[in-house]
């Protein structure tokens, strides 16, 4: 089961955090800055995976991460994951997310952290994988964009129309 | 509103507080558009969790959504629920997400199992019903559902014996997967559906872990997926991983483990370093198997030892580790050693530390090879500097069991005392080497091992002056980084080093009985006084014998009036830690109640038990349920302290007199205090002369409640004691039946005394070891005999008219109210010779003597018979005179008495039906469809779990069977690896169990209509099993 999943930038900066277990405010903050003070030392050539620290369970608990441009992606899993298997996972949601966003970047993790958030509640539920297929989840998220959209147009639609009836109307005693 | 959320979120994940839009977040999910529920069902699930109280508020809203037609709102419903919903709301919105498993929608149909899942992991019993449907998931047709599927068989399968029937079904699976039989979408690199195949590998590999027939069935489709994975991809790479992992963890077979070799070996020698990672791991898993693997890739292992990735380097210290062996372990400690020199990391060197002195303590002493390879002087030597070496770098992050081991091994050491002196006076040089030298920077952890060994053992090494070790260790009292625990430590090993050096000490003292800290004032003064006075000094050593050699009541039965006094005040019963527990979540539960369906209760029988049976003593029974004499004694003592106290406001001499009675009565008994101690479990007391029990009876029945009569053994095998809480509280009664027989016939009634015993009364009669379960069985329903007895003289026979009964097991004494004087009843032993033929051959106890007067004595035994518990009541006539008739009345609410039977000089059979009352339960024998429908009719659940006895092939049935004979219990079927077991009380309530076997441990679900009832079996399996 995954426990966590913390996006962070080169400076420790959170971008995303999502707790699969509950911990209290404090301790999250304190798991993110003990991460990326595990994570941020380590070369680019060594392996991907990392003993879970303290925080965030002991040695039943490991740290995958993945580093990419200025963001580093970590997933915190327990026994019963696949090592390479997250690190592919990882790989997936990176690319979903570049894909919704059209090559995405830090700055679109800050003004949409409810979109990165929808996006990964598709791939990943209650600390299970529930998706691996990317088309399958750009699909879905698009599915509900849609119908969001759909609605604010209806809502434009409607307060247009209202408008207009009201211009008319207007325009009707004017005349 | 909405991107006001999505700002309260950012700033919450900065660590920010924004608790005050919670209950925005919460308003947002309940009104709004779709966009707006979102994004508010998003911020739910970030703010909230399990145990947040505003959810509360949330139920109804999720309630909405997950019956809305809206395909979008249920899916975000579904994950809200998956994400936090909390153990008592599940039952709200189950039957709604069962539902959804069957919606035409693949993605709702995937995220019901998910959620349903999560269930599963919070609250598995609740979700039971609902296997079947996991089945169907697994077979939906669309592979999404089918994948989320096997989270909950992997979850299902770590008990893997229910489960085997679908290993065909996980075969196929595979195959269809590795054939590319599923669409293209879920292809990832050309791989198809690889995140499946591992869990399916996984699941197979639980499967077919140690069992050679399921393993045939996966050989082939291993094979297949070995061949299949091509490298070319990482992903690839995983799905060999599980595979390798996959082959070695079930039943072995010669060619695919030698494949399996070879793809370690690829691994291994990647230049990928995720995969040597990968290629160390399988290796670490593999060599328990086939400690030769490791072999074959020597070099690659000492390569990574000097790798420069810290992970690597951990995880080949980790794979040393599990090769290590009596030859090598000097050089894979020095390996561990340097390597956690230069590591920073708290949690590596907790980890590896407790490894290092792990492999230390594990090789020392009964190891004969290893003696031979190193002499037993260079052992010494490293193991010391070893376990140095593991103080100094550990420090004070060392969990404490590692020095506490030390020291143990230190103070108990091996078979030789040669040896042990050595190993310590070894230790007490090095450390004196030690402490000559930097002592500041020593962890505290240290200097307190090196301050108890100094103290305990500096005694060994001659050539040290004594005043050079006190100078060692009062210079570490000076330093100022010495914390105040240290320094207590410190203070007690001067306190032993011996015959010394008084000045020093005065002097030390002094200095210190200013010192702020109370602890090291105190024992400042200690030692002050313990060094002036000689005598003193001398009788230390006796008094510490003493200690140890004082007996103890671990079940506290001197408490007993203490505790009915309470009772009586209307304190409340005391119910023991695991019972609250389980009223503490029904109380819980109860919040539910709106929600859940309810099941339906039959409280008919035992609400009215429940009020009337507080519990008297449960904290003897508790205690004494405990077999281990440590704990026992431990426990007890401290209850002891508190309890004596008060006992001694009243009648304060009585405790005392117990403790001592036992070593004037019964010389034998206070030979081998120590010895009952220990055994206190089993030693069971004698039934002691007739006098020293009249003495007693009378002392003990004013003052206690309830009687632990010591007759035991065959109690204790064949009936149960009854919990504590079966115990009744004494009321009045007044059913009495009373008969008056009168039979000899022959004789006249030459001379009638008409005695009543009025009352009765609850004596319990203190044994002097209590800690049986015998006296857990006191429970007595008030009963009132009143004998109206008028004896004859009977000339045929002097003794035995017969008797009054009482309730079986413990209780009852009759106290005639006209005791004169201490008439010892005759010989009771062959009383049970008397016995009508159809019961003789039954098992009985000892014929326990109630009480007499001059012309009457009255004794009692308890039969056992299947269906029932007899007591027999013997009257004994002690004069010559003729008996002419005799009245018996027996009351006893609870009793009923099925057939009264009184023949001068026969018996009355006393059939007691209550329920409550019977001591001993019954098999009830049942189909397991009854079995079912019985189940769901039941509440009062008891949840717990047991040892499993492991020493036969399969432990459940072993257990199971261990259990039947111990109990009489009704094995009614094994499934797999549940076990369905039924009982019940003589002719009512009965109990369910329920047993799965999960991991090394019996998981116990008991059901019974009675509340106490569950608890009392439970208790008794426990100490079946105990005892086995």
């Amino acid at each position: 089961m995954i426990k966590a999943i913390l996006i962070f930038n080169n400076h420790g900066k959170p971008r995303m955090s999502k707790f699969y277990e509950h911990y209290t405010e404090d301790t999250e903050q304190q798991i993110i800055r003990e991460t990326f003070h595990l994570v941020s030392k380590r070369d680019e050539n060594v392996c991907n995976f990392l003993e879970g620290g303290l925080l965030i369970g002991g040695s039943e608990n490991k740290l995958i991460y993945r580093h990419y441009a200025t963001l580093y992606f970590v997933f915190c899993v327990d026994s019963s994951e696949s090592e390479l298997g997250i690190l592919d996972l990882i790989q997936v949601f990176v690319e979903t997310l570049d894909k919704c966003f059209e090559n995405v970047c830090e700055l679109d993790l800050i003004f949409h952290l409810d979109k990165v958030h929808n996006i990964l509640a598709e791939m990943v539920m209650g600390g299970m994988v529930l998706e691996t297929n990317m088309s399958e989840i750009i699909t879905q998220v698009e599915a509900q964009g849609k119908m969001e959209k759909s609605e604010t147009l209806t809502l434009l639609f409607i307060c247009q129309s209202m408008r207009q009836s009201q211009a008319s109307r207007f325009s009707s005693k004017i005349s | 509103m909405r991107e006001i959320m999505v700002r309260a979120m950012y700033c919450e994940m900065l660590g920010y507080d924004a608790s005050f839009t919670y209950i925005h977040a919460i308003k947002l999910a309940q009104q709004g558009g779709v966009l707006e529920k979102r994004v508010g069902y998003l911020a739910v699930s970030l703010f909230l969790n399990e145990g947040h109280e505003l959810l509360l508020l949330l139920v109804n809203t999720v309630l909405k959504d997950l019956q809305s037609t809206n395909l979008i709102e249920v899916c975000m419903a579904l994950t809200v629920v998956a994400q936090v919903f909390p153990k008592d709301m599940i039952p709200a919105v189950l039957p709604l997400v069962e539902d959804k498993l069957s919606h035409p929608k693949e993605i709702i149909r995937r995220k019901a199992v998910l959620a349903l899942y999560k269930f599963y992991l919070i609250a598995p019993n609740q979700v039971q019903h609902i296997h079947a449907k996991f089945c169907k998931a697994l077979s939906d047709k669309d592979p999404g559902v089918m994948a989320s599927s096997l989270h909950i068989y992997l979850q299902l399968i770590r008990s893997p014996d229910s489960y085997k029937d679908l290993t065909g079904s996980f075969v196929t699976i595979l195959k269809q997967v590795l054939g590319g039989k599923l669409p293209v979408d879920f292809n990832y690199h050309s791989v198809p559906a690889p995140w499946l195949q591992i869990q399916l590998l996984r699941i197979l590999s639980l499967l077919g872990k140690e069992d050679q027939s399921t393993s045939e069935l996966m050989y082939e489709v291993l094979d297949e997926s070995l061949r299949r994975a091509e490298m070319n991809h990482n992903i690839t790479y995983a799905i060999l991983y599980e595979c390798v992992k996959a082959v070695y963890t079930i039943h072995p077979k010669a060619e695919l483990l030698e494949k399996a070799a070879r793809c370690i070996g690829n691994f291994v020698l990647s230049p990928k370093i995720n995969l040597k990672y990968l290629g160390l791991k399988a290796l670490t898993y593999v060599v328990q198997h086939d400690a030769k693997l490791a072999l074959q890739h020597q070099m690659t292992i000492i390569e990574c030892l000097d790798h420069s990735d810290f992970t690597i380097k951990r995880e080949t210290l980790e794979l040393l580790f599990r090769i290590t062996n009596a030859q090598n372990v000097t050089v894979i400690v020095e390996k561990m050693l340097d390597f956690l020199r230069s590591c920073n990391d708290e949690h590596t060197i907790i980890h590896l530390i407790g490894k290092v002195a792990e492999l230390a303590e594990k090789y020392p002493f009964n190891k004969p090879e290893f003696m031979n390879t190193l002499l037993p002087m260079k052992y010494n030597s490293w193991f010391i500097q070893t376990m140095n070496d593991v103080f100094s770098i550990g420090g004070d992050l060392l969990q404490q069991d590692v020095p506490n081991n030390f020291l143990r091994l230190l103070a108990e050491g091996s078979e030789s005392k040669e040896e042990d002196d050595q190993l310590r006076l070894y230790a007490v040089e090095s450390y004196l080497t030690v402490l000559k030298g930097h002592t500041s920077h020593l962890p505290q952890c240290f200097l307190q091992v090196m301050s108890w060994v100094l103290g305990e053992y500096a005694h060994l090494q001659e050539s040290v002056d004594r005043r050079e070790v006190i100078r060692l260790l009062t210079q570490l009292l000076d330093q100022r980084s010495v914390s105040s625990e240290t320094r207590v430590w410190i203070l007690s090993a001067l306190t032993k080093i011996p015959e010394g050096q008084t000045d020093l000490i005065l002097d030390l003292a002094e200095s210190l009985s200013s010192s702020q800290d109370t602890v090291l004032r105190q024992q400042a003064q200690e030692l002050r006084h313990l060094s002036q006075d000689s005598q003193l000094r001398e009788f230390k050593p006796v008094a510490v014998v003493c200690v140890f050699s004082s007996q103890v009541d671990s079940s506290l039965s001197f408490l007993d009036g203490f505790v009915s006094e309470a009772l009586a005040a209307g304190a409340a019963p005391y119910k023991p830690p695991h019972q609250r527990q389980e009223e503490l979540c029904e109380d819980r539960a109860l919040n539910l109640e709106p929600y859940s369906f309810s099941l339906p209760v039959s409280l008919s029988s035992c609400s009215i038990t429940d009020r009337q049976s507080p519990t008297l003593l449960s904290v003897s029974s508790g205690l004494s349920g405990n077999s281990a004499e440590l704990s026992q004694k431990a426990g007890s003592s401290t209850l002891i302290l508190e309890g004596v106290k008060r006992v001694w406001g009243k009648d304060g001499y009585l405790p005392q007199k117990e403790a001592t009675a036992p070593p004037v009565d019964e010389p034998s008994a206070a030979v081998q205090p120590a010895s009952q101690q220990e055994a206190a479990e089993r030693i069971e007391p004698r039934p002691e002369p007739s006098t020293q029990n009249q003495d007693k009876q009378q002392l003990a029945s004013s003052l206690f409640v309830g009687l632990g009569v010591g007759s035991s053994v065959s109690l204790l095998g064949k009936s149960e004691a009854p919990p504590p809480r079966f115990r009744k509280k004494p009321r009045p009664h007044e059913s009495s039946s009373s008969s008056g027989t009168s039979k000899r016939s022959s004789d006249s009634s030459s001379h009638s005394s008409r005695n009543t015993t009025d009352s009765f009364l609850y004596g319990s009669f203190p044994e002097e070891e209590p800690a049986t379960s015998i006296s857990t069985f006191d429970h007595t329903p008030k009963s009132t005999t009143a004998n109206g007895l008028s004896q004859n003289k009977d000339t045929k026979e002097d003794r035995h008219a017969n008797t009054s009964q009482i309730l079986g097991g413990d209780m009852v004494i009759v106290r005639p109210s006209t005791i004169q004087d201490k008439h010892p009843p005759s010989v009771s032993s062959d009383l049970t010779a008397l016995l009508p033929a159809d019961l003789k051959d039954l098992p009985h106890s000892d014929v326990i003597s109630l009480t007499s007067d001059p012309s009457l004595s009255l004794s009692s035994c308890r039969l056992f018979r299947d269906e029932a518990l007899l007591l027999v009541i013997f009257i004994s006539n002690c004069t010559e005179t003729v008996i002419k008739d005799v009245a018996v009345q027996l009351t006893c609410e609870e009793l009923k008495v099925i057939s009264f039977c009184c023949k001068l000089f026969e018996f009355m059979r006393l059939i007691l039906m209550n329920s409550i009352l019977s001591v001993i339960h019954r098999p009830l024998v049942v189909t397991t469809e009854e079995y079912g429908k019985l189940w769901l009719s039941l509440s009062h659940d008891v949840k717990q779990n047991l040892k499993l006895l492991t020493d036969a092939g399969d432990p459940l049935r072993t257990t199971l069977n261990a259990l039947k004979d111990a109990l009489q219990l009704h094995v009614v079927d094994i499934i797999g690896s549940e076990g369905i077991v039924a009982c019940r009380l003589l002719s009512g309530a009965p109990c369910l169990l329920h047993c799965r076997v999960n991991g090394a441990a019996l998981a116990m679900w008991l059901r019974s209509p009675h509340p106490a009832l569950p608890d009392f079996i439970l208790y008794h399996c426990q100490r079946a099993l105990a005892h086995h």
